[in-house]
């Protein structure tokens, strides 16, 4: 292993996660809710009827670009890089879908709520999707053939 | 003010955070999991400082009984750690070190019109759908 202090942005990072962690404070204080997108998403597509609350979330999630353009600097606003081909990316969606409605959470609701609120089975799932992800990273970069 | 408004600004809140963050970005997400390679260890932050804050705001709504713009707290309730949650746990973070897209930021590229994010969306829906069609059979 070796640190790649060209790409460590320590700063923004810290400064980004502090503001994950105010909205999924704010979520859960004022309207009672977890802030998991898996689970906010997946709640739309079934049954029932607290839908409000999800679509107003998704709405200020998908105003998010357009304010963060207008606020930041124009070198903060890079264009994301990204190799994987459309098969890929459709594999991946899919897995990531179908993963993270068996697992009950994904990164914002059992990486930031559930570790938030020292829950062991989020504990659990955040290593488990960590250690995945670190292993198909390794066998994608590192494996030869 | 509105619940409704409250739940947008989380919303707009979290997605800001996203992109400062650098969550956003694929290549970032995948250098962080490359402990094996050149490692970026970025995202270790953004966790430490999401948590950060998120303890104490968590700390402060497991003494409450109600939401302060009313409605019960709807938090989950205390479960073992189960089959189901590995499975899907371990499938999920598969997907995520294929693409580098966890939910949120694929949604966030999909608003910002970022093409990539549009086959990730559409198979992350069709995977989460699938699982509601099962689960109601099952």
């Amino acid at each position: 292993m070796s640190i790649d202090w060209t790409h460590f942005t320590p700063w923004s990072a810290l400064a980004g996660g502090v503001l994950i962690g105010l909205a999924a404070t704010l979520l859960v204080l004022c309207n009672g809710r977890i802030l998991g997108i898996s689970g906010i998403v997946g709640g739309l597509l079934r049954p029932g009827n607290d839908r409000g609350w999800r679509i107003a979330f998704l709405l200020g999630l998908f105003s998010a670009p357009f304010v963060y353009a207008a606020l930041a600097p124009a070198d903060r606003v890079a264009a994301p890089v990204i190799d994987a081909g459309w098969g890929t990316l459709a594999l991946a969606g899919l897995l990531v879908g179908y993963g993270t409605r068996l697992g009950s959470g994904c990164t914002s609701g059992h990486g930031v709520c559930g570790l938030s609120r020292r829950s062991p089975r989020s504990l659990a799932a955040t290593l488990a999707f960590i250690g995945a992800g670190v292993a198909v990273v390794f066998v994608v970069r590192h494996v030869p053939g | 003010m509105p619940a409704r408004a409250s739940e947008f600004l989380a919303g707009l809140i979290f997605g800001i955070g996203l992109l400062l963050s650098g969550m956003t970005d694929p290549a970032k997400v995948l250098g962080f999991l490359d402990i094996f390679g050149a490692w970026d260890p970025s995202l270790a932050l953004v966790m430490g400082g999401a948590i950060g804050v998120g303890l104490i705001g968590f700390g402060l709504a497991r003494r409450r009984t109600h939401a302060l713009l009313g409605g019960p707290m709807h938090l989950p309730a205390t479960r073992p750690v189960d089959g189901r949650l590995i499975l899907g746990s371990l499938l999920f973070g598969a997907g995520w070190g294929l693409a580098g897209f966890c939910p949120g930021p694929a949604l966030v590229n999909l608003a910002a019109g970022e093409p990539a994010a549009l086959p990730f969306v559409a198979a992350m829906l069709a995977g989460m759908a699938l699982h509601a069609l099962l689960d109601r059979r099952g």
